[in-house]
């Protein structure tokens, strides 16, 4: 129970359902009141009290459980490094795979409990052999199923997501209302919790470290400098400071970030088109795929908001690739693709090679 | 019915104490009023203040009536440093958060240099670490500030030897006595003449707290010495001694004096009684869980509160052991929490040389004037269970089958 509207209305749910429920708020941070001072729904004292008196309300017993060393290790640190890789990681995935369904999951399963059930706006449906397949919401503008891709099929077999058949979180929260809890009309987290202003780009600044270095073209020409890589990332047009213009006078993107020598590669908009996308780190939701190694139509998403595109894909040499059918834009590595096929999720990967929709010399 | 075995944390107010706040609230007057209605409430609170100076041995316009323990502890420590040319605080380790919180404070905003005492394997003070201390420059050194009892781990310190060592240097000694008030006798009259502390030295300032002994939440008191100088951190209209300012709480001095004098007359044999129950609790356990470890020191009264007893479980997180006995209807703590209710590593233990795994895998069972023998023999059948679980819970940081792909 974060504190917010939607876990509360989960557990109470929960309870209704029948089950014996326990309230229990993540300590994420060993100094919570210095993460958000406002109340945005992570982290802090208060959202720890509102937990509490929402927990109190539905009658249930509620306890703080501290998985500060992990969170740090597992999602704050390697946020970072992700950076510090030239990457663009999504830490509430991260969040998912390793605090919520690992550290508290296991916890919770020792301690005698069966599964974790959370707020998230996802669906497990069982297919007819009774597998656990994770679905879209209902209400497909809430959709959470993205950062929940990560899932296993042993995770699933222990996540419960009561609000998924919920049409609209207007809903929840006059749920909420009606069960009279304080935090109905409490306004949803966002951006990062562990970022206390939302200002990503200067809490990475601080941390990351910048060292000036050469901006490129695609052909490795040197066309400029930078004072620090892991400051850029892809898709990104302000702030390149070139003083020449391109022999075509189109405005330039940053197409590429490479860490290891401290270059950023800029080209023309349309180089930012990709036409494939690959990883080897991937996993099932679920039941996995049957023969992967023969292509199989999927639709791909690459962001928590982006809407999904159909594509083919395959896995070839412990590589799951993904061919979309229209280029997708702005693809960094280091970002989550999760696939589905209709509205069930069939796995994920986190993205290590891109191929642009561009060749070198038509650009 | 819960089995309730966190008295330390506070302690179910006794029925005369109950009694005696509701018919005091239903008294009129302030007793600052010149009139007799006044006079007449004046007259209840002095005579509750007479009442809890003599469970503590001290006169009773030294008995300074406060909104609890933390104020009496901030008074103490804040007005003794403020009234004092020194800039030095000598501070045992493993002291409460009221202490720790409060001097670090004065050292952040107001210059004070904290000096932090160590703990040997028992919690024990180090005196001569303490006699070294006050040896160096005594004219810089604001105050002392040790436990009586520590309120964790439940070690007794030597209060005569630290007050003497104190009054041989001309340095105030604070004593924070809230989790030994109603477990020890108190004597503040017959420590500050064993210790031969002068005007102002020595044991001069002691603080207690009503809710721990069976009296009312919201009302503790500091015993000032006549001869100790403080400054007030409230100010108003000068009552008790223009020390702390405010309408006094009557009703509310009256329960304490009620809950005091009840504990006072009881204590020798309470005090037997509840030894008994703990050692048998201790023994029950680590025979039940050979692995515990008891934390704390072991004797009498004289070096351990007999209410107390205080445990490690290794391999496992405290407050995974204290929710599975809080399911089996057995109340217990670990010792420590923080505002948002997380628990962290106890720095008593900490600072008793403990390893942060101990540390986390602590326990703190506390008895009081309710516990029976029926209450330690759920305890003693609940835990070994609890203990097997949370065992296989293990410790949060470290990796999970979930982590294996």
């Amino acid at each position: 129970m974060s504190g917010g509207v939607d876990s509360a209305v989960a557990a109470a749910r929960a309870v209704e359902a029948g089950h014996e429920v326990v309230g229990v708020h993540l300590a994420l941070s060993r100094m919570p009141g210095t993460l958000r001072t406002g109340a945005r729904g992570c982290c802090t004292i208060e959202d720890s009290m509102d937990a509490q008196r929402a927990a109190n309300m539905i009658g249930i017993p509620y306890y703080v459980w501290d998985f500060s060393e992990r969170f740090k290790a597992d999602v704050v640190d390697d946020f970072v490094a992700e950076y510090q890789a030239g990457r663009t990681p999504n830490p509430c995935m991260r969040c998912n795979e390793r605090i919520k369904f690992a550290a508290l999951l296991e916890k919770a399963i020792a301690l005698g409990f069966d599964a974790v059930c959370t707020g998230h706006y996802a669906s497990i449906v069982l297919d007819k052999d009774g597998n656990k397949e994770l679905h879209r919401a209902s209400a497909w503008a809430k959709d959470q199923s993205y950062v929940l891709g990560v899932l296993t099929a042993e995770q699933l077999e222990h996540a419960y997501f009561p609000l998924g058949d919920t049409p609209s979180k207007a809903e929840v929260r006059a749920e909420a209302a009606e069960r009279g809890f304080s935090v109905a009309s409490k306004p949803d987290s966002h951006d990062i919790c562990f970022i206390p202003d939302g200002d990503t780009r200067g809490w990475l600044a601080d941390r990351v470290g910048a060292e000036t270095g050469d901006i490129l073209d695609r052909t490795g020409a040197v066309i400029g400098s930078h004072e620090g890589a892991a400051a850029f990332t892809v898709g990104q047009r302000r702030g390149l400071r070139l003083g020449m213009p391109a022999d075509d006078g189109k405005p330039r993107f940053v197409l590429e970030v490479r860490p290891k020598d401290n270059t950023v590669v800029v080209g023309p908009k349309e180089a930012l088109a990709i036409a494939e996308i690959a990883g080897n780190r991937f996993t099932w939701a679920g039941v996995p795929q049957q023969s992967p190694e023969t292509p199989f139509d999927i639709e791909v998403q690459i962001r928590a908001h982006a809407d999904p595109v159909p594509a083919v894909a395959v896995v070839r040499d412990g590589e799951l690739i993904v061919n979309p059918e229209t280029p997708l834009d702005g693809v960094a590595p280091g970002q989550t693709a999760v696939i589905y096929v209709g509205t069930r999720v069939l796995g994920q990967f986190t993205i290590d090679r891109t191929v642009s929709a561009v060749p070198v010399d038509a650009a | 019915m819960a089995v309730y075995l966190d008295h330390a944390a506070t302690t179910p107010m006794l029925p005369l104490a109950i009694d005696a706040y509701a018919h005091a609230m239903a008294l009129v007057g302030n007793p600052a009023s010149i009139h007799s209605i006044g006079q007449n409430a004046k007259r209840v609170l002095e005579e509750a203040r007479e009442q809890v100076a003599a469970t503590l041995g001290c006169e009773s316009i030294e008995v300074v009536f406060t909104g609890g323990g933390t104020e009496a502890v901030n008074l103490a420590i804040k007005g003794l440093f403020w009234a004092r040319p020194g800039s030095r605080i000598l501070v045992a380790a493993g002291e409460h958060h009221a202490t720790i919180d409060t001097v670090e404070w004065l050292a952040a905003r107001e210059g004070a240099t904290i000096q932090w005492l160590p703990l040997d394997g028992a919690g024990r003070l180090s005196l001569p670490d303490l006699e070294a201390a006050l040896a160096e420059d005594p004219e810089d050194i604001a105050l002392v500030s040790v436990l009586w009892a520590n309120n964790e781990v439940g070690t007794v310190q030597p209060i005569t030897e630290i007050s003497a060592l104190a009054a041989r240097a001309g340095v105030p000694l604070h004593v924070d006595a809230i989790a030994a008030y109603g477990q020890l006798p108190i004597d503040v009259s017959a420590v500050r003449a064993a210790s031969g502390a002068g005007a102002g030295t020595g044991l001069v300032a002691l603080s207690v707290s009503a809710h721990k002994i069976g009296g009312p939440v919201g009302i503790g008191a500091l015993v000032l010495s006549r001869s100790a100088t403080i400054e007030a951190l409230i100010h108003g209209g000068g009552q008790q001694r223009q020390v702390r300012s405010g309408t006094q709480d009557a009703a509310a001095a009256v329960s304490f004096a009620a809950a005091a004098t009840a504990v006072h007359a009881a204590l020798p044999a309470e005090s037997v009684r509840l030894a008994a129950l703990r050692d048998r609790l201790v023994a029950g356990a680590l025979a039940a869980v050979p692995q515990a470890v008891l934390n704390g020191a072991s004797g009498d009264a004289t070096v351990r509160l007999p209410g107390n007893a205080h445990f490690s479980f290794p391999g496992c997180e405290g407050d995974s052991l204290l929710f599975l006995l809080d399911m089996a209807g057995v109340a217990v703590s670990t010792g420590s929490a923080c505002q948002a209710g997380i628990p962290e590593p106890s720095h008593v233990l900490i600072a008793m040389g403990r390893s942060v795994e101990e540390a986390r895998g602590a326990l703190r069972v506390t008895l009081g004037h309710t516990s029976t023998d029926a209450d330690v023999d759920a305890f003693l059948a609940a835990l070994p269970a609890a203990y097997a679980q949370a065992a296989t819970a293990g410790h949060a940081d470290r990796q999970t089958s979930f982590d294996l792909r």
